[in-house]
């Protein structure tokens, strides 16, 4: 425990604050970005793109020591990946764009093919004198061990570029992600903007590389975003949450592997991730799983009670023993059953409500509105004045033709 | 192609309109946009009238929303140019306001209303230009402007196929533009929304906007709009409603799909006159 404690406040040595202030920079930059390409439905794209840099790690591994440098240079390394994940997104959006099929295969095809092509250099480069050190499967699953102070430059700097492009690019990416026609219209590039939001995932892709591993990547893309999601209606905030949410957990999840001998980085950062995103799951306040539970439950209540007063209304006898214990409770009924003012007050709105509310469900075929009938939801909260006015013109049309023509 | 379109359309007898190109907010020659190797639109000409109301009318399938997308650049298109307010596209993109269809957007997606007419103002803001209080009462009275303000801080998810139509509405007039461009925007709206619309389109042509909308409802064509342009594919007739919303043109339009007797129901063959 005071392992973790002594971890969490950078205190479990010079090479674990490294790891832990890197990763949590790296968890900022990819939740950020990541949020858009979840918003924009193409959350998938960024599984291809991470495998496809690994192509480019062994052959920029192979092309260093070719030209008799030092294979392992961290920024080689990144730079060589880089190139073979932009072909990779290339690829998928040419394939999408260009034949019939969908982009989920392109992705799988990509992905898989890439990935191939990857271990078959990695292998090739086991059987070179030079490669055996090289620790190039590291990319796979991240590995922090002997993380130098020139590799956290790195992933410091190109997260914060990535960060920065992410604030200065916000308007128009939200725009292309919740209605790309639209924004066409409005003058923006949506392939350019889409390419931009690629090229920075690729971007945090490639600075991850070392510490998450390419595995694992796409779920720091993909988690904070989702979890962030549960917690906000906006989507300003659910990009900003998105990137605290990445923070924590790549600050949390180095500590934790840093506090104790053998627990690889990479994934405990995920998990927890992955903590964070089932805790949200559950008790976000609105879109939570027990937010959701107890709203059925306080529906129910509002539909016996709506239905009490129904009957109320009608003078018809009450026999369900939870719609007397919600009547009684809200103080509508006395003990013996018979209607108080107050219950007969709110009997006679509810039947008028129900009246708007029939004439809405027939001017309206929209179930997103007729579900958020309960009776108890005032309808002025569901219609505009024009609208109720419209029902009321509706409801007293005919009174007023029989009770002698209008005017 | 220019000429090409032209010739062709010489060559197809058609009388290119009197109104001059330059003048027109929306200018159209030569289009043709095809989805594969079928023609969605095929070499049609447009000049909208300026200052006016105009319906696009044509049967199902027939490249009403196509013709609008390709002149906005939304869909690529095979030939034709576009010209608006007499300037090329990309030079008065900031005329232009587009409402689009209600389906092409998920409306689970995390923005409130308010946020989403503040989306017509992003072109304004720029990439970091601050968002201001005087942008959030811009934004607000377009939402007056369609009876939405009660709304401003719901998300988009809550409200009903109308609401969501007025929103895209409000949206449009946050850009304060000159011209209009509404693909399809009474489609599955109830009667209060219809209205509603309608009568905010009306007071934007008052204040001498341009206003161009897809529409299906040949029964409101009459009282909504006072030019039309008719589209099957290829163009029919455009003009003013009085001369060319007349049963021979509809009939040209619609084919065998438009009984003589659902023409003559719609009441239009004195306007001929």
């Amino acid at each position: 425990m005071t392992a973790l404690l002594d971890a969490l406040l950078l205190g479990a040595g010079y090479n674990a604050a490294l790891v832990a202030i890197g990763a949590s920079l790296l968890g900022f930059a990819a939740g950020a970005s990541g949020t858009f390409l979840f918003l924009r439905k193409r959350a998938l794209v960024s599984d291809a793109v991470a495998h496809a840099t690994l192509p480019g790690v062994g052959l920029a591994f192979i092309a260093m020591v070719a030209l008799g440098g030092d294979g392992r240079n961290l920024v080689g390394l990144l730079a060589g990946s880089a190139v073979t994940a932009v072909i990779g997104l290339l690829a998928v959006e040419w394939i999408t764009a260009r034949t019939r099929l969908a982009e989920d295969s392109a992705i799988g095809a990509v992905l898989s093919v890439f990935f191939g092509i990857g271990i078959v250099l990695l292998t090739v480069i086991q059987s070179m004198a030079q490669g055996r050190q090289a620790g190039l499967e590291g990319f796979l699953l991240g590995s922090t061990a002997g993380m130098l102070f020139q590799d956290a430059v790195v992933i410091a700097v190109g997260g914060s570029l990535a960060v920065a492009a992410t604030y200065v690019l916000r308007r128009p990416m939200t725009l292309v992600a919740f209605d790309a026609e639209y924004a066409r219209a409005a003058g923006v590039n949506v392939r350019h903007m889409d390419l931009a939001m690629m090229g920075l995932v690729t971007a945090v892709t490639v600075i991850g590389l070392k510490l998450v591993g390419l595995v694992l990547i796409v779920a720091m893309l993909i988690i904070p975003a989702v979890t962030a999601r549960f917690w906000s209606e906006r989507s300003e905030h659910v990009v900003w949450s998105a990137g605290l949410v990445g923070a924590v957990s790549g600050y949390t999840g180095a500590a934790l592997s840093a506090s104790a001998p053998a627990l690889p980085t990479g994934p405990i950062i995920v998990l927890v991730c992955a903590g964070l995103f089932v805790f949200s799951l559950f008790f976000a306040p609105a879109r939570g799983v027990l937010a959701a539970m107890l709203r059925f439950w306080r529906f129910q209540r509002r539909v016996h009670l709506r239905q009490g007063l129904l009957a109320l209304a009608r003078a018809e006898p009450i026999h369900d023993a939870f719609t007397l214990r919600v009547l009684r409770q809200k103080g509508l009924i006395r003990a013996d059953g018979v209607a108080t003012e107050a219950g007969r007050a709110q009997a006679a709105k509810t039947a008028r409500d129900e009246h708007r509310w029939a004439i809405a469900r027939e001017v309206h075929q929209d179930t997103a509105l007729t579900g958020r009938y309960d009776g108890l939801t005032p309808i002025e909260a569901v219609f505009t004045r024009d609208e109720i006015a419209e029902f009321d013109r509706r409801i007293g049309g005919p009174t007023m033709v029989a009770s002698g023509g209008p005017g | 192609m220019h000429t090409l379109a032209v010739k062709l359309a010489t060559a197809d007898g058609r009388v290119l309109t009197p109104v001059a190109p330059a003048d027109s907010p929306l200018a159209i020659r030569g289009l043709t946009v095809s989805y594969g190797e079928k023609p969605a639109v095929f070499s049609v000409d447009a000049t909208f009238a300026p200052e006016a109301m105009t319906a696009i009318i044509g049967p199902n399938g027939a490249g009403k929303s196509t013709l609008l997308k390709a002149a906005l650049g939304i869909v690529p298109r095979v030939s034709g140019d576009v010209t608006v307010f007499g300037r090329p596209l990309a030079a008065a993109r900031s005329r232009i306001a587009y409402v689009p269809q209600r389906a092409s957007v998920d409306w689970d997606f995390p923005t409130t209303v308010i946020d989403v007419v503040l989306m017509g103002m992003y072109r304004r803001l720029g990439l970091l230009g601050r968002l201001r209080p005087s942008h959030r009462e811009t934004a607000r009275a377009c939402l007056e402007r369609v009876g939405m303000a009660d709304f401003a801080d719901r998300q988009i998810g809550q409200l009903s196929g109308g609401q969501q139509q007025r929103v895209f509405l409000a949206r449009a007039l946050a850009q304060s533009a000159d011209l209009y461009l509404l693909d399809e925007p009474f489609a599955g709206v109830d009667a209060a929304t219809e209205r509603a619309i309608i009568d905010v389109l009306k007071a934007l042509n008052a204040e001498r906007k341009a206003v161009v909308c897809v529409h299906h409802d040949l029964a409101t064509v009459d009282s909504y709009f006072d030019h039309v342009f008719l589209i099957n594919v290829r163009k029919i007739a455009e003009g003013p409603v009085a001369t060319t919303f007349t049963s021979a043109h509809l009939q040209a339009t619609y084919g065998g799909r438009l009984a003589m007797a659902h023409i003559e129901q719609l009441n239009i063959a004195d306007h001929a006159s």
